[in-house]
């Protein structure tokens, strides 16, 4: 065994491309599209893409990884999106699964909460991981991938764009180029370079509160739950956070209040004894990264201008408090990576690339509304809101519908696309949380003589779902492929074998129909992000081929699908 | 003992949004107005409730933990 990459001090190397040996009269070659920004968001958008057949180039102005733990906690959903992209099980892997959260007021513990009730699901609710480790792995796959051509050491300077193409200048460190594009996704962060130099700006709300992070390494036996205290002993009238992440290392978030010095707090002499105080006198650490923090929830306007997508938190912004920030720029990848393809491919007109933005914008909305109530709760802006916080909590520990006012935090979970134009509605009924626009659930599958899950063989493209024991059905949507796998969920038991463009998934455990509240004949239209474009009680190939049309956008086109 | 008529369930939909609005109730207002709001609407709230048992519950609950019971603090009068 290789030893274990040092994600933290890792450097990449600066590599010269042939796009700068342009000779200025020669136009410089068109790239279908560029990300800008190697972080989560970033990374996963080209993956995507790569893995695809689209070729992408991603730039990044620096040559290292994330510096510090910063995002640590990683949703399911996420972990889904990753498993898609061939990288969730490192990830998992290394990652401290977690399900469980507890809430004290003071000394007393208030109540605890589950966020993964049910069990048969391939992923934890969460799994808490330092950001250079995700980065990291994303990075190795990046690697993978030779339509993925990564360029370190490339600072975008300055843009321009026509009916045509946006065109870039890019510095380096042999000098400046230029680059053209079809199109851009700018995932360059909270404060996007990018969106300064477009003259745009996000809109929301300033938070009057510092928080500090402190990472400490040491070897503690609290388990492995999200612990958040109101109004502690060791930290009187404010919040703590402690949480684990892997290489015995801890996460604690002290809020400190406005008025707090962030240069002051920062200082290893004022953060110690914070820590001590909460860890007790013999309890040995060391410090592994600290910072102090401010945030805002905001979001740009339109996160689709021309041809420049903003995805993640260059395009919005939420407070820490539901882990609701990568998560959610992992999600706006995920929408977004399968709409250029076939916008690029020419299979869908670009009016597709208006629905990442109308169904992010709507998530993000979602997401911001979450974090700032969560906010609001944590850090009231008046002595009334605090009264009010505090009899909520002092009623939890007796009455169970205070402990859901209570909020410590609204954990971060895919967004269901309600109102997306993508979506056809219902025209049968269906008893099942699942609904148009929802992520499709998960659940335990057999085939070709092994244990799976039905997430992980969704593969990129659409998936024409059918229940029952009969594929007949399924071979009018025969021509649809590749662009829709056709796939036959069979009961636990049945000895219904894959055939050619069929494949054959055993519900070992009924879960599958159960979740879909699925009867023989019931089929599920899955988008490549596998949210829920359509449904109907029996697969009829006119309505189906419609609900395709709609979820790329080619229902008015002339040549449909 | 009389059984609890007291529901202390949930039976709110969605309490963020609840809890949202009623914060937002006291938008812009200084602490004797805010007791003022606050006061109006436990009247109408109690009110809309209608049931003096369910009323005497939660008044009792409400005060618990934070002083002596009503019962007893009169009991001396």
């Amino acid at each position: 065994m290789t030893m274990a990459i040092d994600f933290q001090t890792l450097t990449f190397d600066y590599r010269r491309s042939s796009d700068q040996d342009g000779h200025q009269d020669a136009p410089s070659p068109l790239h279908p599209v560029v990300v800008i920004g190697a972080g989560p968001v970033g990374l996963a958008t080209a993956i995507d893409l790569a893995q695809q057949g689209t070729p992408v180039v991603l730039l990044d102005d620096d040559h290292t990884l994330s510096s510090g733990s910063r995002a640590i906690c990683f949703a399911k959903r996420t972990l889904e999106i990753f498993d898609r992209l061939g990288c969730g099980d490192p990830m998992v892997e290394k990652g401290v699964s977690w399900n469980v959260g507890k809430v004290f007021l003071q000394n007393e513990l208030l109540y605890a909460f589950d966020l993964l009730p049910e069990a048969d699901h391939a992923r934890p609710a969460f799994i808490n991981l330092q950001q250079y480790y995700v980065e990291g792995y994303l990075a190795e796959r990046a690697r993978e991938l030779p339509l993925l051509d990564v360029r370190w050491r490339n600072k975008v300077t300055g843009m321009t764009q026509s009916n045509e193409c946006v065109s870039l200048q890019i510095d380096t460190p042999d000098g400046p180029y230029t680059l053209r594009a079809s199109y851009v996704v700018a995932a360059d962060g909270a404060r996007s370079p990018v969106r300064a130099l477009m003259h745009l700006d996000a809109h929301g709300r300033t938070f009057k509160d510092r928080f500090l992070i402190a990472d400490v390494r040491m070897k503690a036996d609290f388990p492995t739950e999200r612990w958040f205290w109101f109004d502690p002993p060791f930290h009187p009238n404010q919040s703590v956070l402690l949480h684990r992440q892997p290489d015995n290392v801890w996460r604690i978030d002290f809020q400190l209040g406005w008025d707090a010095d962030p240069i002051l707090e920062k200082a290893p002499e004022r953060v110690i004894p914070r820590v001590r105080a909460l860890l007790g006198p013999d309890v040995e650490f060391e410090l592994e990264w600290v910072s102090v923090y401010t945030f805002r929830c905001q979001r740009m306007d339109k996160f689709r201008h021309g041809r420049v997508l903003f995805a993640g938190d260059s395009a919005h912004g939420v407070s820490p408090f539901g882990a609701r920030g990568a998560n959610s720029g992992v999600q706006d990848a995920d929408n977004l990576g399968w709409k250029l393809k076939w916008v690029i491919d020419g299979d869908a007109p670009d009016a597709l690339l208006d629905t990442y933005a109308s169904e992010r914008e709507a998530a993000a909305d979602e997401n911001i509304r979450h974090s700032t109530r969560s906010t609001d709760f944590i850090t009231p802006k008046s002595e009334v809101s605090r009264v009010f916080r505090d009899a909520a909590l002092r009623l939890a520990k007796d009455c169970a519908f205070a402990r859901r006012i209570v909020n410590s935090g609204r954990l971060s979970t895919a967004s269901v696309l309600h109102d997306s134009p993508l979506n056809t509605p219902d025209h049968d009924a269906f008893h099942c949380a699942l609904v148009p626009g929802a992520v499709a659930a998960d659940a335990p599958v057999f085939f070709a003589g092994r244990n799976g899950w039905f997430l992980q063989r969704m593969g990129s493209s659409f998936a024409g779902v059918l229940f029952g024991e009969s594929s007949e059905a399924l071979s009018a949507l025969k021509d649809l492929r590749p662009q829709m796998r056709l796939v036959l969920i069979v009961p636990a038991g049945s000895d219904v074998k894959s055939r050619e463009g069929v494949e054959v998934l055993e519900d070992v455990k009924g879960l599958l129909a159960q979740r879909f509240d699925a009867h023989p004949g019931t089929f599920y239209l899955l988008r490549p992000d596998q949210h829920v474009a359509m449904r109907a009680r029996r697969l009829d190939p006119h309505v189906v081929r419609e609900a395709l049309n709609r979820a790329t956008c080619a229902l008015n086109e002339t040549q449909p699908v | 003992m009389r059984s609890a008529m007291l529901d202390t369930t949930l039976r709110l939909a969605d309490p963020d949004a609840f809890y949202e609005a009623l914060i937002d109730m006291h938008r812009d207002l200084d602490n004797t107005e805010s007791q003022l709001v606050n006061a109006k609407l436990i009247l109408l709230l109690s009110n809309q409730i209608g049931d003096m048992d369910v009323l005497r519950e939660a008044m009792s609950m409400a005060r618990s933990g934070v002083a002596a019971s009503v019962a007893a603090s009169t009991a001396s009068v």
